[in-house]
This record gives structure tokens, sequence and C-alpha cells, in this order.
């Protein structure tokens, strides 16, 4: 087989195939990030506790009531996007006349309280949860050996950003939702209940850092980090491709898990800095974001 | 309603500074004369809180109860040094200079071991460390305040790695974390698989914190067609790459794990139908004789949904073993120095339900077997923590560094 780069062409195709994979979860977590973002203005730094939550309550489901992954990928959203509009209500509502900063440093501390409750509850180790039996196994492509579920993650991924994507942008819904953040007494003197639209943002926010966590939890440990430890990178890969920019995020995310993929192949010891010096170059070059507008 | 400046940021204010506070709160008191103070630092609230942690508060606190009363009373009192050297150090002077305390045991984290081995000489007193990896704390490193209780890297290397390469593991490739502890894991593995005929075909260093998918590096394992991949990292790292390497099927292609650090929380936390199969070496386990059910037992009621494992184990032993060697010596004498402390306590046999009867050599490094496990299948299993089978053990004289290998200065040529 030939080589690329000194590196054989096969492990170089499936470690493109990998870098997809994980740019999948950026992008679900950074689409959920882009929208409470551009019409919230809230930074919400708790996106990262609440993907933890949403493979959480994958396991609880299964746990306590013996529902599988199926009903799970249905339910955490819902559960933990109504938990998300709990928060919304009693604390960020409180918020939006404010600097970003302060939404910044709630929902920071939201995050470690959270985090905190489910390690005190259920320990620092993580818990298991295995593969549904339906996407178990793997095909052997000539190149590599791909896990059947990661080929779902990634299809899944990209059919819940093109749908949020069409909603917003599309949509009678997604019009208002934009009018209102361009101008929200306007829209309210129209007769739509923008608070309550804005609260249900925020629990739809939410609910995507949730389906991220469904999709994880048989992948990685289930344990009360594994939010934190993603977090920082998504928030890297929006500002890369501009703060509030739906589209942007989305396409950074796969972007960025190529780009991240590669450089595990050519330099392990960087990869997990390198959105880090992509993010400073592209702030130095684009302040506004790749796709971001200035 | 809005939440003004000052309201917010005085509340930011209020609930900072807690996390590093010390965590029992009551560490006031100068110590009395008639008191031993034992202090548990390790990690309270992050990754490796379920292999330390309250669970090995608990562990301590049975210890003092077992050794019941001989004319001195024992106050435990604990803090989280949140796995980071600077508090860990922090913590450890203000114990030992404000809060009168005479032990500290303990401190995961091979940094945060090596930054309190040196606070605890400086203010000559005594250190138990049950959970830190490296092999320094007895080599390089060594105190006469330092005892090493539970494992180290060395002993891990060859146990585990002498093992796989006995069974026809003879090529390997190391995904290693890349830090200290993970860097002095794969040298001294690596040096094992050498001396015992195999090869090294390749290592990727990952980075830590911060790495969650280990697939990429998984795929270069399998591609370099190594027949054991060796896991030179510990926690949520470990159970990442084993349930990711089940997942890209290296082991159904016959490629062997070998997980150099792994506890039983850890397997806990993959669950069997993951973990089954897998191999490593711990030196307690609390299924493993009359002695080590019966400690399990009396503990079992103080750590919740926890189970003891070696490095609680170990905190458990040594606070025991210390507290013996006090009412040996005297209270007065044990609070005037650590290291006399320390002396008498390698002077002693030492005798408890978790390792059995061993001894501390001069090098301040326990000995005791050390056990080759390998994680049961689901099928085999009667319950929740019933997880090893029993491969191989290794003699107290034959599984650690020999003495004369390790570079101590304490020990005389």
């Amino acid at each position: 087989m030939e080589d690329l780069f000194g590196i054989p062409a096969p492990l170089l195709f499936g470690q493109l195939l990998l870098g997809l994979i994980n740019g999948a979860f950026y992008a679900m977590l950074s689409l959920g990030l882009a929208v409470i973002f551009g019409l919230l203005n809230i930074v919400n730094m708790a996106h990262g506790a609440l993907f933890m939550m949403g493979a959480f309550v994958a396991w609880l489901l299964l746990d306590k009531l013996g529902l599988g992954y199926w009903w799970a990928l249905l339910l955490s959203p819902f559960i933990v996007g109504a938990f998300g509009v709990v928060l919304e209500k009693l604390f960020i509502s409180r918020l939006y006349k404010l600097d970003h900063l302060y939404g910044l440093l709630l929902t920071f501390g939201l995050a470690l309280v959270i985090e905190g409750v489910f390690r005190n509850e259920f320990g620092s180790s993580g818990l298991p949860y295995r593969i549904p039996p339906e996407l178990a196994g793997s095909w052997d492509l000539d190149f590599m050996f791909l896990p059947i579920y990661r080929a779902w993650v990634v299809v899944f991924a990209l059919v819940a950003c093109l749908a949020t994507w069409l909603v917003i942008e599309k949509t009678r819904l997604g019009a208002y939702l934009r009018a209102a953040t361009e101008n929200a007494p306007l829209v309210q003197a129209f007769g739509v209940n923008v608070p309550r639209m804005v609260t249900l943002t925020y629990g739809a926010g939410v609910a995507l850092a949730a389906l991220g966590g469904v999709l994880a939890a048989p992948i990685y440990s289930v344990n009360p980090q594994m939010g934190s430890n993603l977090i920082i990178v998504v928030f890297a890969v929006v500002v890369i491709g501009g703060m509030g920019s739906i589209l942007g995020a989305v396409l950074t995310g796969f972007g960025l898990g190529i780009v991240e993929g590669m450089t595990k192949v050519f330099y392990p010891e960087a990869s997990a800095t390198v959105i880090f010096v992509i993010m400073v170059i592209v702030l130095l070059a684009r302040p506004a974001g790749l796709f971001g507008r200035a | 309603m809005t939440i003004d400046r000052r309201t917010l940021l005085k509340a930011v204010a209020a609930a900072a500074p807690t996390a590093a506070l010390p965590w029992g709160g009551a560490a006031r008191a100068q110590g009395a004369a008639n008191t031993i103070k034992v202090g548990v630092l390790n990690d309270m609230s992050g990754t490796y809180r379920d292999i330390t942690g309250p669970t090995s508060l608990a562990c301590v606190r049975q210890a003092v109860q077992d050794f019941g009363s001989r004319g001195f009373t024992v106050e435990v009192v604990s803090a989280d040094h949140q796995n980071k050297p600077d508090v860990g150090s922090n913590v450890a002077r203000q114990w030992f200079d404000r809060d009168g305390v005479d032990m500290i045991v303990d401190v995961p984290t091979s940094s945060v071991g090596l930054a309190v081995a040196g606070v605890a000489r400086e203010k000559n007193k005594a250190y138990v460390n049950s959970t830190s990896a490296t092999a320094d704390l007895t080599g390089s490193a060594c105190s006469p305040n330092t005892v090493h209780w539970t494992y180290d890297t060395w002993m891990l290397a060859k146990s585990t790695g002498g093992a796989m390469v006995k069974a026809g593991g003879d090529s390997w490739f190391f995904v290693t974390a890349d830090y200290a502890f993970g860097h002095a894991l794969e040298r001294d593995t690596a040096a094992f698989v050498r001396a015992a005929g195999g090869r090294v075909v390749g290592q990727v260093r990952t980075p830590f914190p911060g790495t969650s998918d280990f697939s990429s590096f998984l795929v270069q394992a399998q591609s370099s067609r190594a027949k054991v991949v060796g896991l030179a990292n510990a926690g949520a790292d470990t159970i990442n790459s084993v349930k990711q390497a089940a997942e890209f099927g290296l082991t159904r292609r016959g490629v062997k794990l070998a997980a150099l650090l792994m506890f039983i929380n850890d397997v806990h936390g993959m669950g069997l139908q993951t973990a089954q199969g897998l191999v490593c070496t711990e030196t307690f386990y609390w299924d493993l004789n009359d002695r080590t059910r019966a400690f399990t037992n009396r503990v079992r009621g103080s750590v919740g949904a926890n189970m003891p494992g070696m490095s609680h184990a170990g905190c458990y032993a040594g606070t025991l073993h210390y507290l013996k060697a006090v009412a040996d010596m005297g209270v007065a004498a044990a609070k005037a120095s650590g290291a006399e402390a320390v002396a008498r306590m390698k002077a002693m046999p030492t005798d408890d339900d978790c390792f059995g009867q061993g001894s501390i050599r001069p090098d301040g490094r326990k000995i005791h077997p050390a056990y080759l496990f390998e994680v049961k299948k689901p099928e085999e299993s009667k319950g929740p923590w019933d997880y090893y089978k029993l491969l191989q053990t290794t003699s107290a004289e034959e599984a650690f560094r020999p003495l004369s290998e390790g570079g101590c200065a304490l020990v005389r040529s």
C-alpha cells in the first residue's frame, strides 16, 4: 500500500474518519452553545455538565427503569431539557440585561454544583453503559475496522445539526426567534410571548447537549468529569466558528475534529493543544471567527 | 428582579475559597500532648475520588477503631489536595505547623506524593503513602520519614509485564499518558519486556488530562501489529481505552490489553462485559481470604456504594501499624520525631487483615505479595464486586525492586 506523508494510506484514511466522528460531538455541542449564545446572549458554561447529565439520565433510565438506549435517546433530552428550562426560569433569566460575564460566571458555578452533586452521588470512576445490540459490531472496511455505532453517531449528529439549522433558518418559529434577538420589544408588540420563547430556546439548546451525552454514553466512561473535559474544546470551536453562527459551529466542529485526528497521527502530544493554536491564529486574523459577522 | 454586581461578586468571593479548605474543618486545636493526630490527604473531588477519597478516610477511622484504646487518643482529620502539588504541600505545612498533625496518610498522584514527602521530611513528621505510584518514593526520593505502603510502578511492571511476556505476548505497543507517572510506568514495563526477551514496537503519548477519545491511538497500536497493547495510564483514561479497544475490535483480533495500573473500582466502572479477560495486578482484593473478607465486612457499612480496594487497604494497614509503633515507643517520643516513629515501624514486623504479615525495608518500602488477577466473565461473577480470578502470586521478596537497585541514600551498600 502507498504511503502518504510517510504514513500508510489506510491508516491515514482511518484517522480521517475517526476525526470526523469526534467532530460530530464537537458539532453537536457547539451547535447548542451557538443557539443559546445567538438567541440569549448567554455564554453557557454549564453545557458540559448538561451533556454529562444527558449520559447519566440514560444510565439511570436503564438501571432504575430498565429503559434502554432508544428510550434514552428520546427521553433524556426531554428530561434534561426540562431541567434546563427550570435553570433558565430560576437563574439565567435574571441576567439578560447584564454583561456576558455574569452569565458566564453563573453558568460556570452551576456547572461546578451539578458536577459536584453527581460526583457525590455516583463517585468518580464512572458507570458502565453498553452499546445497544442493534448497533454493536463493526464493518471491516478495507482500510480500517469501523464500529457501526460510530457511524451511527456521525449520521445522527449530521441529521440533528441539519434539523436545527432548518428550524432556525427556514421556519416561521425560527424567524420569530431571529427577530426576537434583533428587537425583542417589537416582536413582543406583535403578540409573540418572547420570554417563553427564550426559555424554550434555552431548553432546546440544553436538550441538544443531553442528546450528545446519550450518544457519548456507550463510547466514553459515563462519569461526572466527562463534560468538563470536552467543554473547553467546544468553546474554542464556537469561537473559531464565530460566536452565534449556527452553520459556522457545525462546519468548524467537523473540521476541527479532522484536524485533531490528523494531529494524533503526526504529533500526538499536541493533539490536545492544536485546536487552541488554531483559535489564537483565527482570533488574530479574523476576530469575529471564520463565519461570524464583525 | 436583577442581581447587582456587588451581590454577585460577594457570592462568588464567598464560594471560591471553600474548595481549598481542609475538609474536616475541625483541624484547629493544637495537638494535645496525649493525642496522636492523623491527617488523611487525598483526592476528595476529582478523578481519584473512588480509589482514595472518603473510602480512605473510612478505612483510617476503622484502623483507629480496631487499634482500640492504649492510653492515648487518636484524632483523624482530612483534606482534599485536588491533585495539585502546591495545594497538597500547603495543607501538609498547615497541618504540621498549626494543627499538630503527626502523620499524613494516603496521598494519591505521584507529583503530590513526592511534594508531601519533602514537607514531612523538613518538619520531621511521619508519612505513610498508600496511593502514589512512583517507585521514586523509595528510590531517588526516599526519606527517613516515608513509608510507601501499597504498590509502585516497578512492582506493577514486573507482575503484569512479566506475566504477559511469559504467556506469549512478546511484542508491545504502549499507549502512555504524557506525564511523569505514565512515562515511569512505560519505562519500567518496557525494561521487563525486553529483559524477558520481548520487543517494544512503538508507543504513543496521549495528552493528559484532556484526552477522552483513544480510538486514534488504538488504531495506531493495532496497525503496529503488536501482540500486546500496554496501557500506561490510570482512572478514566484506562476505562476509556479499554472500552474503545473493545469497540474497535482489538481484543477480538487477538490483541491482548495490559492495564498496567487498574483498580477494582475501575473494573466496576467499565462493567464486566467490557473488562472481562483483562489482566491486572493488585496487592489486596476483598475476597482473597478470611481476613480480607473480615476487614471488608467491618468497613463496608461506612463506605457507601464503594468497595475498599488496595489503596484503601493500604491506608488502613499503614495507620494501624503506625499506631502500634506509637504505642510501642510512647506518644511523646512519636510526636517528637516522625523519623523515629518511622524507624520503629521498620523495626517491627507488620500484621494486619488486609496484607497479612510483612515488613518495611530500610528504604521505606513495605513489602507483601503481589497478585496477578484476571477479570471474570459476566457469567462467572456471583454479583457486584465479585470480579477477580487469581492467576499468580509473586512473593513479598520478589515483588518489589531489590533494595540495592533503587538508589536510595538510606541504604548502605
